[in-house]
């Protein structure tokens, strides 16, 4: 076993031994930990594979930014462990059973003889100024340009809904508008109210 | 390193669509105060993208995009049959969404995306495309669902869809990478060219296909994967459901065409085994407990999941002309479905919902018009003859009869007369009962004139009936 076999299985278990602490811990804000340490093994395996460019993207956009508001908003919400765990004892046995019979499955026909190493060939490594996001660019940009037009499109339909679901215009929300502030005429704020003099008594 | 343009002129309609949702959304920050405006503009797309379609015809074989595009005969055909559908989905929308608050742009917007999508899948020639337009339809469609938001309804019925429909899509996904990492390939013609001979005796290819069938049942709403489909008929607004009912029933064709048949048909002999007992319960379930319902949208529900069942029977056929009288049934179905829920929205006005079955009570004295209308669309929902659900019934028992499964045609006409049961039952509620309610019907003009032409349209197809057949045939066929 060389040094990068050692490194592929250290960081194969952590990956497995973290995620299934993420569907086990009692703790939402520890599961939520233990899922950035499965997508930062995820990456380790990325650039085992030299897809750098992924394994930083990974890191960036899921531990740094996404995990991070996944965190704020366990944090935010007063979730109810009790509630979550009801109904846990009823439902395991059938979907233990269902879980081991799919994982034996996996293991009988997914095994090495059709995946193993010897059915595929070792990829030709690269030069060592190859530029793994040069290529991604290109791919991106040509032979996959409608796939990417469509992921984009995707974004907007996100971005789109969740305005359309979550913005609320509340009629009686006391905000200032600062255009009628600046237009004010001094009219409206002063009224001059017209008084005999009275005389001194 | 250079690359070649790609040839955009196959991709037109899909540009198009795409272009004018996103002028609709601009335009309308400033035609707020005029509400008709962005009504108006989403018809005109459709309208504007048929005629594209129809100059844009297709008489070959086409791709482009890398390969990731095909145009055929079977896309056009699927495409023109969304915009039929999402016209009059907009048209049935529109006084619904004003009556209850929803009236905005993103609706027809959103559902305009969702047409993207759709258009998408019907095109794909790639896993990726075909993933990623199921992914476009159905964002749209969960965000639809959720429209109405002051209604708990509507957004658990939402959430129902929103994590079923994505345990479905990982499914998809993992059934694909099954292939991919078999093929070594996201083509649907290289994977399709790659495992030629090696059948079913490949048991890893069989596992892949396992998830791919389990999640498109999802999709389509077929037993045991059905239990989205009445919550979400039913908590959904009208209007939306109309929508969720119709369209996708049909896009979802153009996965099981690209995906079973494009790629897999050498898997076959395996697929249709777990076809044939898919079929079998979703008839059997679906017919069975629509009798039990007493809300309409619920029994719609149903009524979908045992259709989706005997749209399966063409399928199972596995042949150009099985796959014909699928195309053909999922079409009719579309329209079926799409004046049943019309008829709903139709009933319903403001803080009012027709949802009750005892609501149809004594339509005949309300509107003999449409209680008529009603009428046809039961007939055909039930297989009745003149109609045009009877040839689309007996097209798909025909092709299981080709395929000497004389059993399983046996069962589908039993499950259909125990349908039969619920379908008439309106009827006999419309004609022979009282009405409780007696408040006039009112309607746009453009919503009664499309639901009139829709439920005749049931009835007075019959003599052209041959020639949608034959287009529907000749569709398949320039697959292959």
């Amino acid at each position: 076993m060389n040094f990068e076999q050692l490194l592929f299985y250290f960081f194969s278990t952590v990956l497995v031994a973290a995620a299934v602490m993420v569907i086990t811990i009692r703790n939402p804000v520890k599961a939520a930990l233990f899922l950035v340490l499965t997508f930062f093994t995820a990456a380790c395996l990325w650039i085992l594979l030299e897809a750098e460019f992924l394994a930083i993207a990974l890191v960036l956009v899921y531990v740094g930014a996404v995990m991070v508001l996944f965190l704020f908003v366990v944090m935010m919400l007063d979730v109810n462990l009790v509630r979550l765990r009801e109904g846990f004892a009823e439902y395991l046995p059938i979907g233990g059973i269902v879980a081991v019979l799919l994982v034996l499955e996996m293991a009988i026909i997914l095994g090495p003889q059709r995946f193993g190493l010897g059915n595929f060939p070792e990829p030709a490594g690269h030069a060592a100024d190859y530029s793994n996001t040069r290529e991604l660019g290109r791919v991106l940009y040509t032979a996959y340009v409608y796939p990417f037009e469509i992921a984009a499109v995707i974004l907007l339909v996100a971005i789109i809904a969740a305005i359309a679901l979550a913005l609320r215009r509340r009629k009686d929300s006391k905000y200032q508008d600062p255009r009628k502030q600046i237009r004010v005429e001094p009219a409206e704020r002063l009224r001059i109210v017209k008084m005999p003099t009275e005389k001194r008594g | 390193m250079t690359y070649p343009i790609p040839n955009l002129l196959p991709a037109l309609p899909e540009i198009w669509v795409l272009g004018m949702a996103c002028v609709i959304l601009i335009v309308d920050l400033y035609a707020k105060p005029h509400r008709l405006v962005a009504y108006l503009l989403c018809q005109g797309t459709l309208v504007g993208a048929a005629l594209l379609t129809l100059t844009g015809w297709s008489t070959g074989t086409e791709t482009t995009f890398n390969n990731t595009f095909v145009h055929d005969r079977l896309s056009d055909l699927l495409k023109l049959t969304f915009y039929l559908i999402m016209f009059c989905v907009f048209a049935y929308s529109r006084e619904y969404i004003r009556e209850r608050g929803m009236y905005r742009a993103e609706y027809f917007v959103l559902g305009l995306f969702g047409l993207v999508g759709m258009m998408v899948m019907a095109s794909a020639n790639h896993l990726l495309t075909l993933y990623l337009g199921l992914e476009l339809l159905s964002l749209c469609l969960y965000a639809m669902v959720a429209f109405q938001r002051d209604s708990s309804q509507a957004t658990e019925a939402a959430m129902k869809y929103f994590v079923l429909g994505a345990v479905s899509s990982g499914m998809l996904l993992y059934g694909m990478s099954i292939l991919y990492g078999l093929t070594g390939s996201l083509e649907i013609g290289v994977i399709k060219q790659t495992i030629a001979g090696a059948g079913s005796e490949n048991v890893a290819l069989t596992f892949g296909l396992v998830f791919i069938v389990v999640a498109i049942a999802f999709k389509f709403g077929i037993v045991p994967f059905h239990m989205w489909v009445p919550d979400v008929y039913h908590g959904a607004p009208t209007s939306v459901t109309v929508y969720v009912g119709t369209a996708p029933k049909v896009a979802a064709f153009a996965l099981v065409m690209r995906l079973l048949v494009g790629g897999l048909e050498d898997l076959a002999v395996s697929w249709r085994e777990m076809l044939v007992i898919l079929s079998v319960l979703s008839m059997g379930l679906g017919n069975i407990v629509a009798i039990a319902q007493t809300n309409i949208k619920r029994m719609l529900a149903y009524s979908s999941v045992s259709h989706m069942g005997f749209f399966l029977l063409g399928v199972i056929n596995a042949t150009p002309n099985g796959y014909g009288s699928a195309l053909f049934y999922v079409i009719v179905y579309a329209v079926m479905s799409l004046g049943a829920f019309g008829m709903v929205i139709l009933l319903s006005r403001t803080g009012f919902e027709a949802e009750r079955l005892d609501d149809f009570k004594g339509l005949n004295q309300r509107s003999p018009w449409y209680a008529m209308i009603m009428l046809l669309l039961m007939f055909s929902m039930a297989g009745v003859p003149p109609t045009v659900g009877f040839y689309a019934k007996l097209l798909v028992i025909q092709s299981v009869i080709q395929a000497n499964m004389i059993w399983l045609a046996v069962i589908a006409v039993l499950f259909a007369v125990i349908g039969a049961y619920y379908y008439l039952r309106i009827v006999r509620l419309m004609y022979f009962e009282d009405a409780e309610d007696q408040s006039p019907i009112i309607a746009g003009t453009d919503m009664r004139v499309l639901l009139g032409i829709n439920g005749l349209a049931l009835l007075l197809i019959i003599p052209w009936v041959g020639v949608v057949i034959d287009l529907c045939g000749k569709a398949i066929q320039g697959l292959s």
